[in-house]
């Protein structure tokens, strides 16, 4: 092949990120002069045309050619260096097609959605400004510009929870998002200056080659009387970062109520997107985590105590978008666990066909809330499919992927991450998880199509004056909403095919951009299991027995109105009560972190500012000191030209004595 | 010899000629001793070869400041004996702290920094240099700001004392020189149909 | 010869008189600024002499400065001074005390 080394356009790269942030720009500063209809078009424009420009390269990748170079030089401190560069393979190639074209469907569908809101040309803005920094995030060729655009998708998730500043909950939701954000960023800033003091560079490509020179040191660090390998320490530290990125226990407290943000942000920030730059993270560091066995344990029970917890969680939430939104960092731990047990290719499968049936549930959720005006709770909804038979149709698709029931897409990287956790030899470590994730995908199975029976079958309960406004969303919210179920229905299949994984004969797609050691790659058993016809039924078709059976489950419970979910509330009230209180995490943080802190804080305020400064030093001491000194010394100024004369003749006497004195 | 001779003259009429300004009751004669004291000070100068300086503080200070003291002292009719009021009261402080300022002063130029063998003795210059001409040189060419920054201050001076004494005086008629330019024909003519 | 030290302490002298004069004259606004002249005057031996040891024109071309803002000094002194005594029919420092705040 000619083409296998060649080098992507530089120019074609750049645009993709630039593309989406000329129109933030443009939209966000003119937004008022351009009105909404071409503020829309111009986002969108810009976001499709990127996601375009996103498949060219991808097809490029997919036929060997990778790219990797800076373009500029950022900041230049001393011996830091960062410059601005693009690092792009096949990992990046994946992210890039997954957060381009999903971006694209919610630009669309937001036209509809956020129709007549008084804030539609800034949500555009802020939503390509998104999609520019998590395209810097996932191209970036060192760790500034990840931690940038890191930081970059932050914010933007920060104004966008917020974005209907006028309600009090969208507010706290938001700052709370920050808070928890920042605590996992302080993990990653920690990760990052370690690397640098290591390995004296940011860049990727030279930290991991200089990864062998830097094992063979056994750096180690002592935390107290804890002595910790230099590597277990810098993973941990990044991986707290992706902890709080992507919402892992016990970060991710902000997750749920993130959904205070209009259904868009949801679909594209915290689900198909954003919430996955810490699976990214762990990815694209398979080079750094790989040496760290601690680091990938830790990795594996964060994962799936997340999976577990919030799919338990799930299980009784009556908003639709949280339970959403749970199933999506029970999912996020799915990914983790598959970082953790070196399956970083199923990691990113997952998070790529995620993106696509998450998204489609979000975007089909919103579809649902803007139909029955604005009201979230699945309890008075019911017999919808009636109203909107394409919403229902879609969601469907959408639960049925999640679940993991095949040929749907949740089910080819479902399966495969517990295929891979099944395989790993990591002692109670791969045991544990494995049962927490099988465990786990009767939970989402379960939850899922009790919301989605409690939403489109069982009695009809809306509200009387909520019917005559039932209606199917408009042609720019189906229409989307058609795409990601498509795409929610074949990447599976199409992702099973290209990614190559466990690869049939030869090489995973992901090639070198993800780095796995022989003994720990978990495929490579898997190939020869297979291979060997070996695998057995159970390992096989575990994961869809257990799904069937969630569905079933669901189906006795939901599908017809029935008392029995009363029933066994009743029965169990305070595991009930327990699940219903999110297992009392924020009761918990509140008491340990909160309350302290607003304690102090008051204190500093009433004690520290108000009494001691502003009334002892301020008020007390400058004003009243002043107000004296002033008075006493505007006796001196008589008015009297000859006393100021004297005054200068003695001044000059001094000064003549100090002279003579001096010498 | 001879110099030491009108050094001594000069310097102690000058000394005395000072003391008189400031003790003299009446401001007129003050006037005239500070007169006196100029002329010996210009006599110093003519000592140290500097006669521009010498005759220039004869022509400004007498000619000119000096008479614009008397004028203004003649136009004022002051009460000589209530300016003399407590005039004894302020003495001690005024004499000690004078007193202290010159000792300083004089041990300083005694302490030998300015003694002649540091200093060197200076050669009086012939006949042949004019002290004038080389002012001159130097002040046009070294000093050219600072000599047109003095004219200016002079001029802010000059202009500064006119309006600071002019008196208009309300039964005396007088040009409105710039309302007369600004005028307008409409201002002073009339169309009257006959 | 007559050593520089000499021309200084006449100086001095001329100065010390006109700070003495300014304590004495409190009340008659003419001698101050007549004992200013003489401080200032003073202060031209000083230059002129500096200027004749050293065998350096500069002090003179000062002095020469010190006369400019000498003049200029009285004359706008002695206008403020003949506004100020139509004003108040007095010409008493004691009376110039309307800086008072």
């Amino acid at each position: 092949m000619v083409t296998t080394h060649a080098t992507l356009s530089s120019v074609e790269l750049l645009a993709i990120p630039l593309l989406p942030l000329l129109a933030a720009l443009v939209v966000g500063l003119g937004g008022k002069v351009l009105k909404e209809q071409l503020s829309h078009w111009i986002c969108c424009v810009g976001v499709i045309l990127s996601a375009l420009l996103s498949i060219h390269i991808f097809s490029q990748v997919a036929d060997g050619a990778s790219f990797y170079g800076n373009f500029w030089t950022w900041i230049v401190s001393g011996k830091l260096i960062i410059p601005v560069g693009m690092m792009i393979d096949q990992l990046t190639a994946v992210m890039m097609i997954t957060v381009t074209i999903v971006a694209a469907c919610v630009h669309v569908y937001t036209i509809g959605y956020m129709h007549g809101d008084p804030g539609y040309t800034r949500f555009f803005a802020y939503i390509s400004a998104f999609t520019f920094a998590m395209l810097v995030l996932i191209m970036g060729n060192n760790f500034f510009t990840l931690f940038f655009g890191w930081e970059g998708v932050g914010l933007i998730s920060y104004l966008l929870i917020g974005f209907w500043f006028k309600r009090e909950r969208a507010n706290v939701a938001a700052m709370k998002a920050f808070i928890v954000n920042r605590i996992g960023d302080f993990g990653f800033i920690i990760g990052m200056i370690a690397i640098w003091h290591y390995f004296g560079t940011l860049d990727y490509h030279e930290v991991f080659a200089a990864m062998p020179v830097f094992l063979a040191h056994h750096y180690a660090l002592n935390l107290g009387s804890w002595e910790v390998s230099a590597i277990t320490f810098i993973c941990v530290a990044l991986f707290i970062g992706a902890m709080g990125k992507s919402a892992q226990v016990p970060l991710h407290v902000w997750l749920p109520d993130s959904m205070e943000g209009p259904t868009p942000i949801s679909a594209l920030i915290h689900a198909a997107t954003m919430v996955t730059a810490g699976i990214f993270m762990v990815a694209r560091l398979s080079p750094l985590f790989e040496f760290s066995d601690t680091a990938l344990a830790f990795v594996t029970i964060t994962g799936a105590l997340t999976a577990w917890i919030c799919a338990t969680i799930g299980l009784v939430q009556n908003d639709i978008k949280r339970v959403i939104a749970y199933s999506t960092c029970s999912q996020l731990g799915y990914m983790f666990v598959a970082c953790g047990v070196s399956a970083y290719g199923a990691g990113i499968f997952h998070l790529m066909t995620h993106a696509w049936f998450k998204g489609l549930l979000f975007l089909a959720a919103g579809s649902v809330i803007h139909g029955v005006m604005a009201d979230q709770d699945i309890r008075r909804m019911g017999q919808l499919r009636k109203y909107m038979p394409i919403t229902y149709i879609t969601m469907l698709i959408g639960a049925l992927a999640l679940s993991g029931i095949p040929p749907f897409a949740g089910f080819w990287s479902k399966d495969l991450i517990i295929e891979a956790t099944s395989v790993r030899h990591m002692g109670w470590v791969s045991e544990f998880a494995y049962w927490a994730l099988l465990s786990g995908v009767f939970f989402t199975a379960f939850y899922t199509f009790r919301m989605f029976f409690l939403t489109f079958h069982n009695s009809d309960r809306v509200p009387q004056k909520t019917k005559p406004h039932l209606h199917e969303s408009p042609k720019v919210i189906t229409i989307p909403l058609m795409i990601l179920a498509a795409g929610a229905a074949l990447t599976g299949w199409w992702g099973a095919k290209v990614l190559n994984l466990p690869g049939e004969g030869g090489e995973s797609f992901f090639g070198h951009s993800i780095f796995v050691l022989p003994q720990h790659n978990p495929m490579i058993t898997l190939e020869v299991m297979e291979q060997s016809h070996t695998t057995g039924l159970w390992l096989e078709s575990g994961a869809v027995i257990f799904a069937l059976t969630g569905i079933a489950l669901a189906w006795i419970m939901y599908f017809k109105p029935s008392t029995i979910p009363a029933k066994m509330a009743k029965s169990f009230p305070a595991l009930h009560q327990f699940l219903l209180d999110k297992w009392r995490f924020d009761e918990l943080y509140w008491s340990i972190f909160v309350m302290p802190a607003r304690n102090i804080g008051t204190w500093l305020w009433q004690q520290a500012d108000l009494a001691a400064i502003d009334k002892g030093i301020i008020h007390g001491g400058i004003i009243n000191g002043i107000t004296v000194a002033a008075r006493k010394l505007r006796e001196m100024q008589t008015g009297m030209v000859y006393h100021y004369a004297y005054a200068m003749v003695i001044g000059l006497f001094g000064l003549l004595t100090w002279l003579a004195l001096g010498n | 010899m001879l110099e030491s001779i009108f050094f001594y003259l000069f310097g102690g009429l000058a000394t005395i000629g000072a003391l008189l300004v400031v003790l003299s009751r009446n401001p007129m004669h003050s006037v005239m001793w500070l007169i006196f004291c100029f002329f010996n000070a210009a006599g110093l100068f003519f000592l140290l070869d500097a006669e521009f300086i010498g005759i220039i503080t004869i022509l400004i200070y007498v000619g000119a400041v000096m008479v614009l003291f008397i004028f203004v002292i003649i136009m004022l009719e002051v009460n000589v004996a209530r300016m003399r009021e407590g005039f004894l009261h302020h003495l001690p402080l005024g004499g000690m702290i004078a007193m202290l300022v010159f000792i300083e002063m004089a041990s300083a130029g005694f302490s030998g920094v300015f003694s002649a063998e540091q200093m060197g003795t200076a050669v009086h210059l012939g006949q042949e240099v004019n002290n004038t001409a080389e002012i001159g040189k130097e002040l046009y060419t070294h000093y050219l700001l600072g000599f047109e920054l003095a004219a200016i201050i002079l001029l802010a001076a000059l202009v500064g004392s006119v309006v600071l004494t002019i008196r208009s005086r309300k039964d005396a008629k007088y040009q409105n020189i710039p309302a007369q330019i600004a005028v307008k024909k409409s201002d002073r003519l009339r169309k009257v149909r006959m | 010869m007559v050593p520089l030290s000499h021309y200084l302490l006449i100086g001095a002298a001329l100065f010390s008189i006109g700070i003495v004069g300014l304590f004495l004259n409190r009340k008659n606004v003419i001698t101050i600024l007549m004992c200013i002249e003489l401080i200032l005057l003073a202060v031209n031996i000083n230059f002129v002499a500096f200027s004749h040891f050293l065998n350096d024109l500069g002090g003179q071309i000062f002095v020469f400065f010190v006369l400019t803002i000498a003049a200029s000094e009285v004359a706008v002194g002695l206008a403020i001074l003949m506004a100020f005594y139509r004003l108040r029919r007095s010409i008493n420092v004691e009376d110039l005390n309307t800086l008072q705040g």
